[in-house]
Order: C-alpha cells, then structure tokens, then sequence
C-alpha cells in the first residue's frame, strides 16, 4: 500500500516536535474560540480557554529557547489579559490577535521545516498588540471608585506592560453573576493550596512583576476541577503515531485477505476440522478490522475546525453578516479521506460566503434578514459520509454561468437554449470556471469547483449541487467511509473476474430476450428501458476489449446499473458472483495510466484481479452521452424531455434513401419481428405481439419485407400498441433538432440535418390514428361538445408542429404562438381562450414571465396557464407556482398533458 | 510506515548494479535464462528469486509487453513477456514458463523467460560491447554480451527492460 505518507519531520528533536504537534492544534482550538468570544465576549470560559492557552504556548516557548514566538505570543496573551480585566473586547482586537496567531503560524511552519525559528521581526504586531492595549485600557471608563479595594491587589497592576502605571484590574462595576478578581483570586489560591505546595499558592499574590499574574493564574487554574477532569482525560488517551496506525492498518488488510484465502480453502473442503477454529478467526479478524478501522477515525469536526475563522474573516472582509452552522461534527470518517476532503470543504464555504451569499443591503432589500446562514452537516448513511454545504444566498446565478460557459466555449448558445437550469449549473465543475465577476482575494482564483470535483472524485465520491434563485444553493458531497478496504461485486467478463465497487452499483439488471428488462440494440448503441428510462449502456468485455466473440448473447445479459455522479448507466457483464470485502492496492506504475481501473486486489482464492474505476467507465461512454444524462435524478419523464435539449433521434430509413428521424422518447420500443409472424387481415398488416394483435402502419413506399426479420417501431400508450413499418433502423444520435424546412408530405413535420444529412422528420401524430382511428379521441379524451380553445407558445417549431395535431385530435381548437410576446398579442386580440399552454425557456420571454404578464393582466388574470417544461423538478414547479402557473406538464408526457388540460378546462366550465 | 516497509525491503536486496558489477576481482555473477532460444545474464544483484507463474491475470488495456499480474506470497507482482519485449515470437512449445522477479522502486516484477539457467561468474573485462549487428530491440535492452564456449550471453539491463512506456495501447 504505497500510498503517499505525507514528508515528515526528519530528525527533529523529540521534544520540538511533540511541541510543534500540540501548538498547533492548540492555535487551531484559539482561532475558534476567538471567535466565539467575540461573538459572546461575556464568556469567561471561553476567554479562559484561550488564555490558558496562548499562556501555555508562550511557556514552552520561553523553555525551548523560541525568541520569536515568545515575545509575539507574549505581546498577544497581553492583551488578552486586558479582555479578562474587562477591557471592551472589539472586532478589531480580535481580528489582530487573530493576525497573531496567523504569524504563529507561520513561525511554527518555519520551524517544523529548518528546525529553527525563521529569521524575522513581529515588531510590527507587537507593537500593535501593545497600542491596543493602551487604546484599550484609554476606551475603559475611569476606575470606579467603589472598587477601592482593587488596586490593594498587587497583581492588578499585572496588565501593564508598556510602564503604564495606572492600570486597573476591573475598571468597571461588577455586573451581576460576575465575581471580583479577589475573589477568583482566592478562589484559585484555596483550591491550589489543597493540591500544590504553598509556593504556587503565594505567588500571585506576592510577586510584583508584570508577568506574574499572568503567569501563575492559568497554573493556579490547573488544579481547579475543570483541569482536574481534563488531566484525567488525558491520561485515558495517548499520541500514536500515524504511521504506526498506517502500518497496522495494512497489517490488518493483509490479515483480512489471509482470512479470505483461508475461508475459500475450507469452503472446498467440507469436513476439516478447522471450520470451527476457522469461524473464530474470521470473527476475530473482523472485529480487529474494525478496531483499527476505528483508530482511524477522526470526526469530521476536524476538517471544520478552521472554518469558523475563516468565515469571520471572510465576514469582515466582504462586509457581510455570515453565520456558520455546523451540524454532525462527530460524524467520524478514516482520516485518509478527511485529510482529502479539508480542503475542498474550505473552498466551498468560501465560495458560499462569497458568491453565495448577499450583502447585508441586497438581503434586506430582498426580505431576508440581514444575516446569512453558511450551514455545514455531516451524517452517516450506509458506507458513506453526506456532508452538505448549503447557503440561503441569492442561488447560482444562472445567466452569469451561461455567459461564462459560452466565453469558456464549452457549450453554444443554441446548446444552452435548450439546457435546463440544474445542467446549467454543472458548469460551475468544468474547469478553470469561477463566475465572480471581480476577482477577490477569497474566491475566484481560477481554482473553483472543479479541482473540488476532482479532488472528491479522486476518492471515489460525488458532487452535485442545488439551487434554486433567491433562496440560496446547496452542495451534497456522498463519499466512502474509508479507502483501504471496500465492499465490491466480483463480475465476470470475457472470462475474467472484476471487481466493481459497490459504493457506485445501483442495483443489479438481469436482461432477457423476453422479459421486462431488455437489451435493445440499435447498430451499436445498447440501450435498456428500464423503468422508463433509458439506459446507455457499455459491454464490460468491449471497453476492455477482451471480447472472445464466444457465448456473447446480445440480448441476455447482467446489467450493473452504476451511477457516477449524477451520471447513470449500465455495465453489460457476464456474470455476477458475490459482494466481497477487498483490500485495494495501487496499480503498478506500469498500469496506472489505464483509466478503467483504480487498483487491483487479491480475492480469497488468491487470484489478483482489477478494481473496475466506474469513473473511467462514465468517461469512456462520452460526454455527448453524459450530457444527456447529467440530470438523471430526475423523474422519468424529465428525462425523457431533456433530451429535447440534444435530443435523441432515431435514424431509420423507410420508403425513400432520405433517412428519417423520430425522436426515440416517443418510440417505445424497437422491434425485429419474423415476417412469418406478420399476417395480413383485411387488407391490414397485424402482428401477434404481446398477447395482442397489433396494427402494422406502412408509411408510403415501404413494403412489408416477405423474408427474414421486419424492422418495426412501436408505439404503445395506455395498454395499444401500433407498429411502424421501417426498412432499416440506422442509428440513435444525439442532436439539437432544428426543422428547418416544413415537410409537404403528410406524416412529414419536416426535414433537419442529423449528423450532416438531410433526415425527414416523421409526425408521429400522422400514424398513430392509422392504427387506431380514435387514437387521440378514447375515453379520456373525450370530444368536447363546444370545442375550447387552446394557446399553445412554444419557440421550438418542432413541438408546436408536434403538439398542435395532438391536441386536435383531442378536441381542442388549438392557435400557435412561437413567442411570448405574439402569445400576449393573441390573448390580447380580443379572441378567447379557455387554457394557455406554454413552453418555459423561450428567448426574450421566458414561460415565468409570461405567465407573469397574464397574471397582471386584469383582463387575463383567471386564464389557466399550463406549463410545459423539460426542467420538471420540485424547485421548477414551486416556481411555476409562485409565477401563476396551474399546472406542470413534461413535455413528452402526453397523457400527462391531455389530463392537466382537461382539468383546467373542466374546472373552467365548472366555474362558469 | 508504508514507506519504511519498502525501504526495508529495498535494503534487504542491495541494488547499485554498476558498483557491484566492478568490485571484488572484477567479475560479475548473472542468472542466465534462455529467452527465445538466446542466452541472457541477469545481474544476481538484481535477481529477487526464481517462480512458476501461477494464476496470471491478464490485464485488458494494458501494453502487449505485461503478460498480466499475479498473486506472490500477498504481493502483486506485474509480469513482464520478455518475449514480447524484445520482439520475439510467442513459445509455442508449450512447456511452462519462468518467472525472474526483480524490483524497481518498491513494486515487484517478474520477467517471463523460457528457461532459467546456472549462474556464471564472468570477469568484468571480458564483457564486450553490443554488437553492432545485434538486434535493434534486444540491443536497447542489452547492457553488452559476454563469449561463452559456442555462444553468446547477451547481458539484460533490468532497468532499461522496466522501462515499459505505458502508451502502447492505452487508446
């Protein structure tokens, strides 16, 4: 397991080293209590915290002979000491012992590298440090006379370090619940006097010296309860070593895998006497895996710790109000993967604060309090880790994406027309964006989601992100629990076995010639139906080209349904096996430039075998396939409609050379049908098929084929089936369909170039009622005796052309806008309409805006308006809501569309 | 911890080849293996032992030149062809193959060979030049030859074999 161990601390010196260790997580634990003192600057204990260990920096300092970092820390606990006496505590304060710890930081950094203090001066800081103080002391108001006794105290004069005489420990009254320092003082001393000798006692009060006090009260503090209980803490754990934990970790793998072997040995031979002993190591084996597995672990609090410092940083720069909420911070992941994921994390809360959320002045303006909200959660679920970031924001600003991918070239205009806004906002992970309009010093570096993506990708996690405008965007991050051992499905294919992760297997497909589950295959492009959706799907043995040619049944078949990402496809294999807990090991330096794995692991048996990487496989299916499926968490029929963005065509050729196309999400299935099988009755071709007779339709000049297989396409809605007679089925291609000439022909819609040759595009509409006369016109269609009118505004020629004769034939008068604004026109012209339907991303007006206009419109405002949309999600209705939208419709979802038109209708006559 | 079980590993098997090759008397012992009916020497400072090379798995999209990965004692083992590597045709007698494993940089190899042989001992100044008419693909592997009775040893250079560029087929 040669997994890159971070460069450690050569030789150093035990001690420095150790110091070094604790420092910095001490300084980690100051940032974050600094700033929850700021924010309660009343709370003594947290300004105890501190203090006490900022003292304890300074101290082990002084002892190890640190110069610097003595004098910086010094100046720093000064000041401090200042908020314990009471001075105001002020953001400005804060923020320069903040700048502090940050040099500190940078001492300790200098340190850890050249075991030696780094040459420099803090003279600037300290000098600052100082001022401060002195401003500070001059803000307090004048010592109240009540507290005479005070200035008796001799270590009241403690604080001034500049020669300052007058100084007073508590320069104002007591507020109620607050204690004097005599009292903490003596309360201090009495618990001390019980456990330390009388020195530690004495001093406070009889040392003179400056520092004393601030010396001697955090060592007094030791002995009270709190420090008690703490010490008692501290001895329950001890330092380990990482690499220690590292090496047993590999241990235990090896442990693991001896057990696997072992196990598959005694499953060969039934009667050893070894099975039961056998059962008893695996047990044990097991229990140890966890063990150690739980060294590893660390709560994700860890990789959160700096953020609050980061945000109150960020707050005060970008003068916006910004609270962190954080959530689940126990929730404990290997340490391999929080070491991957701080980073990343870091980013994301900073490009909330700064892209994300509004300034005080814009959140007001849009009715939100003037406080952000940056909210980080972390929870378990199954063998991951959900770590979502989510911000109320303002939301991803869609147009400003747009722009930016159009510069970056990534995509055309006519491409991002017909994207939804969810594909929009996946650009955000392509490289090299950041769509800050100014570059800040907090974001927009160039260095934006897309190194995070990487970087979770990296460990086999995914990203998505949500948005919705105005109300803010959230970013879910799914990654495993740890990397060393994971769970896999052993497949086979061409022969060999593979190991798939189960962190990305969906769920198990077996595909059969008959069933429900089919593989259909058009030339070389495998696709499975399942649940309505379509699958692309990849031949494991063909991306690996390992393919025998031999008992290669393309119809039957194990389809591991993966997802990477949002991405979901379909690995065809061989076989399935079982699940098995393996080890990963790294490729060979020789075969790590194969993308398609991410390792390699000896199963129980012995035998090495590949860690199929699914991201290598989502790689290899194309982006032009991805593109299509990006948005694929969503339902059925979205999807069937976001491929009207690169919308897939099915290429056939029918009665002419001239290919034609119909867009697949309207065919339901492709079929090869024995020409034997096809029988004609009354002058009508009809095939047997699935259990029922179904109507052959021929379109003019094609000929039922008398030998051999006939290619059909089917179409089936609500339970009837019709075939359409084609010559040869050519291919699916994924294309933006531009009609660009109107078709002469009946059945033609018109003609588009698709993949650079003129293809007729077919009406289906033209056929349907061929096969069935009342296609259009059964039970839930019924003909409206007063026809109602409908307004159809689509910008797309191809859905106007598409939807007008469907909603005819449903009964509808139907008049078609290609625009808004032509759709206002007609509304306005005086003509009636009982229903307005209406595409959502149209140019200029889009479908909101539209709707919005009618509302306005007094003349217009009880006008059911339907809207028909690809981006079918629940923030995209809950807009269409808000917009004045009384229905949702997907676009291809036709029964979906009849029933949503003929509610509204129906409540309209109802009304009237 | 990872790293220093490789160290260990690495120091157990003294590498530096050139330094070895020259010191004591100036001779240098090889394990020879017959690869294609030729004689190869293998510096034995190089040679981490001899195997049978079980279970193979074949490694799809990997260069013609890696037979495939295997399972040795718990440690993978990626498996070289030398046939293939120096353009030789495939064996077709038959018979099993040998393994040679070495080690480059903490990852284990093992070089496929037809045969292995005995260990000579050979003196440092008989060890000639490549010959100019040697085959081009052996002669970039080839790290000089010596003259044995009746034939020549070509002497392998571990580290020019290793150096397998990925690419071959990984489009």
């Amino acid at each position: 397991m040669a997994r890159p161990v971070r460069t450690k601390v050569g030789f150093m010196d035990d001690l420095l080293r150790e110091f070094l260790t604790e420092t910095s997580e001490s300084l980690d634990t100051v940032d974050n209590q600094l700033v929850r003192f700021e924010q309660e600057p009343n709370n003594a204990k947290i300004l105890d915290n501190i203090f006490r260990l900022v003292h304890t920096i300074k101290g082990t300092c002084g002892f190890l002979g640190l110069p610097r970092l003595e004098a910086l820390a010094h100046a720093g606990e000064t000041l401090m000491g200042k908020f314990r006496d009471g001075m105001p505590v002020t953001g400005e304060a804060v923020s320069l012992i903040l700048a502090s710890i940050d040099r500190i930081k940078e001492i300790l950094a200098g340190l850890e590298a050249t075991q030696a203090e780094p040459e420099g001066a803090d003279q600037d800081l300290i000098v600052k440090l100082h001022e401060m103080v002195e401003q500070g002391m001059a803000a307090m108001p004048a010592p109240a006379p009540e507290l005479a006794s005070a200035p008796a105290n001799p270590a009241s004069s403690a604080g001034s370090t500049q020669g300052t005489l007058v100084v007073q420990t508590l320069e104002r009254e007591l507020r109620p619940g607050e204690v004097s320092l005599d009292e903490l003082e003596r309360a201090f001393q009495e618990t001390a006097s019980e456990v330390a000798p009388v020195p530690a006692a004495a001093a406070p009060r009889a040392a003179p010296k400056k520092e004393t006090k601030a010396e001697t009260k955090p060592a007094a503090k030791k002995s009270d309860g709190e420090m008690a209980e703490g010490e008692k803490v501290a001895n329950q754990s001890i330092r380990v070593n990482v690499d220690t934990l590292e090496h047993l970790m590999t241990m235990v793998s090896e442990l693991v895998l001896t057990r696997n072997q072992l196990l598959e040995i005694s499953r060969r031979n039934e009667d050893t006497e070894f099975k039961v002993p056998l059962q008893r190591l695996s047990n044990v084996t097991a229990e140890l895996q966890e063990g150690v597995m739980k060294t590893r672990m660390q709560p994700i609090g860890n990789a959160w710790q700096k953020l609050p410092r980061i945000v109150r940083d960020l707050s005060g720069e970008l003068h916006k109000q910004i609270e962190l909420e954080m959530h689940g911070a126990d929730t404990e992941l290997d340490r391999q993967v929080l070491d991957l994921i701080k980073d990343p994390l870091t980013h994301m809360v900073r490009n909330s604060a700064d892209h994300g959320l509004e300034t005080p002045a814009e959140r007001a303006a849009a009715g939100k309090p003037e406080q952000g909200t940056i909210r980080l959660s972390a929870y378990h679920e199954g063998g991951h880790i959900i770590i979502c970031i989510a911000d109320n924001g303002r939301g991803l600003n869609t147009e400003r994406i747009k722009a930016k991918a159009l510069q970056n070239g990534l995509v055309t205009e006519a491409e991002l027309e017909k994207m939804t806004e969810a594909q929009i906002h996946k650009f955000i992970f392509a490289p090299g964006f950041s769509t800050a309009a100014t570059v800040t010093s907090v974001s927009g570096r160039g260095v934006g989601m897309d190194v995070v993506r990487t970087n979770i990708d990296q460990i086999g996690g995914a990203i998505d992100i949500k948005s919705v405008a105005g109300e803010g965007s959230s970013v879910t991050v799914k990654i495993p629990l740890t990397l060393a051992i994971v769970s896999a499905l052993i497949v086979e294919a061409g022969g060999d076995r593979f190991a798939i992760p189960q962190l990305s297997v969906v769920e198990l497909v077996r595909a059969r010639a008959n069933s429900e589950h089919r593989i259909e295959r058009i030339k070389d492009t495998a696709v499975l139906r399942l649940r309505n959706k379509l699958l692309p799907l990849m031949h494991l043995k063909k991306l690996l080209k390992i393919d025998d040619g031999s008992s290669s049944d393309p119809e039957n078949g194990f389809i591991v349904v993966t997802q990477v990402g949002s991405q979901t496809f379909g690995i065809v294999v061989d076989g399935v096996f079982h699940t098995e807990e393996i080890v990963v090991k790294p490729m060979s330096t020789k075969l790590r430039h194969i993308d398609m794995f991410s390792g390699n692991t000896i199963l129980g048996d012995g035998a090495v075998i590949m860690i199929i990487d699914p991201n290598g496989i989502a790689k290899a299916l194309g982006t032009s396939v991805a593109a299509s499926h990006e948005i694929s968490e969503e339902s059925a029929a979205s999807r069937a409609s976001a491929a009207e963005q690169l919308t897939s065509l099915l290429v056939f050729r029918a009665g002419s050379s001239q290919p034609k196309a119909v867009p697949l999400g309207l065919v339901t299935r492709l079929e090869e049908i024995a020409t034997d099988k096809i029988e004609l009755s009354n002058g009508r071709y009809m095939v047997q098929y699935r259990e029922q007779l179904m109507p052959l339709v021929q379109m003019s000049g094609v000929n039922v084929q008398t030998s051999g297989v006939q290619p059909i396409l089917v179409f089936a809605d609500d339970g009837r089936s019709m075939g359409l007679v084609v010559d040869e089925i050519i291919d699916i291609v994924e294309e933006k369909l531009h009609i660009e000439v109107a078709g002469q022909e009946a059945g033609i819609l018109g003609s588009a170039v698709i993949k650079g040759h003129a293809t007729e595009v077919i009406d289906v509409g033209h056929f349907l009622p061929m096969a069935f006369a009342d296609w259009f016109a059964r039970k839930e269609m019924r003909p409206s005796v007063t026809a109602q009118s409908v307004l159809l505004v689509d910008d797309s020629a191809f859905f106007r052309n598409m939807l007008a004769p469907v909603l005819k034939a449903a009964g509808y008068r139907v008049r078609v806008a290609p625009n808004a604004q032509e759709g206002l026109a007609a509304l306005r012209s005086g003509q009636s309409f009982d229903v307005v339907l209406t595409d959502i991303e149209m140019p200029d007006m889009n479908g909101f805006e539209f709707a919005e206009t009618i509302r306005a419109d007094q003349n217009l405002s009880s006008m059911p308006i339907i809207a028909l949309s690809s981006m079918v999600s629940p923030a995209a209705i809950e807009r269409g809501r808000l917009a004045g939208f009384h229905d949702y419709v997907a676009k291809f979802d036709r029964p979906g569309l009849i029933a949503a038109l003929k509610e509204q209708t129906a409540e309209l006559s109802k009304a009237a | 911890m990872t790293q220093e079980a490789n160290m260990t590993a690495k120091t157990s098997t003294p590498e530096a080849p050139q330094g070895v090759r020259n010191n004591r008397d100036h001779v240098a012992e090889y394990v020879t293996a017959m690869i294609g009916g030729q004689l190869f020497g293998l510096p034995i400072s190089r040679v981490q032992d001899v195997f049978m090379p079980e279970r193979l798995t074949r490694v799809p999209l990997s260069s013609s030149e890696i037979a495939g990965v295997l399972n040795l004692r718990g440690r993978i083992v990626t498996v070289i062809d030398m046939r293939a590597r120096l353009g030789l045709p495939r064996n077709e007698d038959g018979k099993p193959a040998m393994a040679v494993g070495v080690d480059l940089r903490g990852e284990s190899y093992g070089l496929l060979i037809d045969q292995i042989g005995e260990v000579l001992t050979l003196p440092d100044d008989s060890r000639e030049e490549n010959p100019v008419n040697l085959d081009p693909r052996m002669a970039k592997l080839a790290g000089g030859v010596h003259r044995l009775d009746g034939q020549l040893m070509v002497v392998l250079d571990v580290d020019r074999v290793l150096e397998i560029v990925p690419t071959q087929l990984a489009a």
